[in-house]
């Protein structure tokens, strides 16, 4: 036991539970972002496995990084803009075209690697590039913080980046303010003349973006291929992620730590003599705890109101 | 044209415009990856009748079609979002080893409290995010899906620590006793008795949603829950009993599947049954005496996916995205909507004047 604290309470813990924050903070914040705007939007997890692959096909057929970025938002784009059809404009049930996404995603990822490459597994036979890791000037050299601040991959600092810029763009953009009253009232927004689909659509994009560098980052940051199924429930993580932080950009990253933790974990628990089937359950038990947690504190609070 | 026919005539118009473009969908995708389309689409469409044996995995992989389908119909009707028949079906079918492994029993009864415990099991599980919704209103489309991966890491540990067969290189359980195992009932094929008992399900979940107690207070809790409330039904209780009875159907689907169709436990992660039956719900439109045949055309384009797979360099996944092309235009509510109202109207507007004739007559 005292080993496992040990291993936590180490700068290697938590410069990997930095690291393994990132693809939830990303399509989190993304969520964040869509559920403002009033659309709970479940196929984080088909977009991320999406632009996974893209990226990775991108960078090796394009023949570098920037060719592979724009793969992966183009066909995160692409992707939620077909969300966004189908459930503003055809009036589709968002769960069920978030899991139709999803099944597309998860049927569209194996087919294309086994057309390109003749394998269902990984992208490993492609020469694809990664996102670089950053060494921060100054923070470097700082004694502990250094090392856990400094020489992440680049899309960990851009995901802590998009937290800023999420708030910024919530709560200081004239933006922001019409995604949140769209969510919050959609009757009432229109009556002032805020266009409600163009809204929605603006937030399913944005959301699809952030979501779409998250994917990249597990195939081009946290491995350097894309294998199939990657994301394994990150995207619904993010979601209850999005849900527990009540989609304010500290609360979303707060609740990501809080996941993160229980997944850098498992890696960690791996040292215990624990069957590992176990330690693969913790991120997901974790998830189902916290967000109940959460909920009875919520509930608990709603009756106090309600006693007052 | 009455109201109900005017539904009929769209429902049936939408639903065959979305097989075609999902199918006119893959075609494109065959001729854009393909090398040899022709013979690809040629295995894919006709492959699956070119056999009896072929015909038999038809009917084989609707089977457990039938159940999940059902279990997200009933899930759905309650107006709850739970995507727990995945794990409820694995849970079933891992329960369901271990009662055939672990407990020696005579022939025949030895299947039944398989499946009772399997029911059982499925049960159990989805009535977590139903327990945690009721008390808390905890969102129970995120931690059913959680729920799923837990149960599949469950099912894993199980086979793995408990009922694995040694000799094997891979994973795989322990031979399933004899008398636990579904005989087969079409020789030839793998067809076996769970085909029987699946289509008795839906004749049972049709009872239970259109002629039963339980059903109509499902309806209308599934409806509108407010008015539910106001009329004195419980409504929330009527939510987790739906959800529960649903993870009942789904688990003894899955022992049904591991006993009808295998002599091991070899499953590695969850099949994925759950998901695709809700496209199944979906293609059947809340009648569960649809399900099988929506099923069974599901279950048609899995297998002319795999006979492609073997004969062609299409790779079977082609399957999950017709599955995800179907579900995006089916629950697309505003599709021939326009057609349907203008229907509608008519439909009114004769009915007034039928009216308006017979007070003149009287």
């Amino acid at each position: 036991m005292s080993i496992i604290l040990q291993n936590i309470f180490s700068t290697e813990f938590v410069y990997m539970w930095i690291r393994v924050v990132t693809p939830i903070l990303l399509p989190a914040l993304g969520g964040a972002i869509c559920n403002r705007a009033g659309v709970v939007n479940l196929g984080l997890e088909g977009i991320m496995l999406l632009s996974a692959l893209a990226g990775v096909l991108g960078s090796a057929f394009g023949g570098g990084l920037l060719a592979g970025l724009a793969a992966g938002l183009g066909t995160a784009l692409l992707v939620s803009l077909v969300f966004a059809y189908f459930h503003l404009n055809l009036k589709a049930d968002a769960t069920i075209c978030g899991t139709a996404i999803n099944t597309l995603a998860s049927g569209f990822t194996v087919l294309l690697l086994f057309t390109i490459t003749g394998e269902k597994g990984t992208s490993a036979s492609l020469k694809s590039f990664s996102f670089s890791t950053v060494n921060i000037p100054l923070v470097e050299d700082i004694p502990v913080i250094g090392k856990i601040l400094s020489g992440h991959n680049l899309m960990t600092y851009v995901a802590l980046l998009a937290v800023v810029a999420v708030w910024f763009l919530l709560y200081k953009m004239p933006l922001g303010l019409r995604i949140r009253s769209v969510g919050e009232n959609p009757n009432a927004a229109s009556s002032v003349g805020v266009n409600v689909r163009r809204t929605r659509y603006i937030a399913i994009l944005l959301c699809g973006a952030l979501t779409g560098l998250g994917g990249m980052y597990m195939s081009m940051g946290y491995l350097g291929m894309f294998t199939r199924e990657m994301v394994a429930g990150r995207g619904f993580i993010a979601l209850a992620a999005a849900a527990m932080g009540q989609s304010t950009p500290i609360g979303v990253f707060l609740s990501s730590m809080l996941f993160a933790f229980f997944d850098g974990m498992s890696n960690t628990l791996q040292l215990l003599a624990l069957p590992s089937q176990f330690i693969d359950m913790l991120p997901y038990l974790a998830t189902i705890g916290g967000l109940t947690a959460y909920s009875i504190q919520r509930a608990r609070k709603a009756k106090r109101r309600l006693a007052e | 044209m009455t109201l109900k026919k005017a539904n009929l005539l769209v429902d049936s118009v939408k639903m065959l415009l979305v097989i075609v473009v999902a199918l006119v969908l893959v075609t494109g995708i065959v001729f854009a990856v393909s090398s040899e389309p022709s013979n690809a689409l040629y295995n894919f469409f006709i492959g699956p009748f070119l056999s009896l044996r072929r015909v038999g995995n038809i009917i084989e992989g609707a089977c457990p079609l039938v159940f999940t389908a059902l279990a997200v119909m009933i899930i759905f009707r309650a107006g709850q979002f739970s995507m727990i028949s995945e794990g409820a079906f694995f849970m079933g079918a891992a329960i369901a080893m271990a009662v055939s492994i672990a407990v020696p029993m005579p022939t025949g009864i030895h299947a039944v409290a398989c499946l009772l415990c399997a029911a059982a099991g499925g049960a159990l599980v989805a009535s977590i995010p139903a327990f945690l919704k009721k008390l808390w209103s905890v969102s129970e489309v995120v931690t059913s899906i959680m729920l799923n991966y837990v149960v599949q890491y469950f099912a894993i540990y199980l086979v793995t620590y408990h009922f694995r067969e040694m000799q094997s290189s891979s994973l795989a359980s322990l031979k399933l006793a004899e008398t636990s195992l579904l005989p087969g009932i079409l020789p030839g094929t793998n067809v076996h008795l769970g085909v029987i008992i699946a289509i008795l399900m839906c004749v049972f979940c049709w009872f239970l949603i259109y002629r039963s107690r339980f059903g109509y207070q499902l309806r209308i809790t599934g409806c509108n829950p407010s008015f539910a409330h106001y009329v004195g039904l419980k409504e929330t209780g009527v939510m987790v009993g739906a959800q529960v009875i649903a993870g009942a159907i789904a688990g003894m689907g899955g022992s049904i599947e591991l006993l009808g169709m295998y002599t091991r436990f070899k499953w590695t992660e969850t099949p994925g049954y759950g998901w695709t039956g809700i496209v199944v719900a979906l293609l059947a439109k809340d009648n569960p005496l649809m399900v099988p045949l929506a099923a069974a055309f599901i279950a048609y384009i899995n297998t002319g996916a795999n006979i492609m797979a073997m004969n062609s360099d299409v790779s079977s996944e082609m399957a999950q995205i017709i599955q995800g092309v179907i579900m995006l235009l089916i629950a697309s509510g505003a599709l021939l909507q326009r057609w349907r109202q203008k229907l509608i109207d008519k439909a009114a507007e004769q009915e007034q004047a039928a009216a308006a004739a017979e007070q003149v007559q009287a």
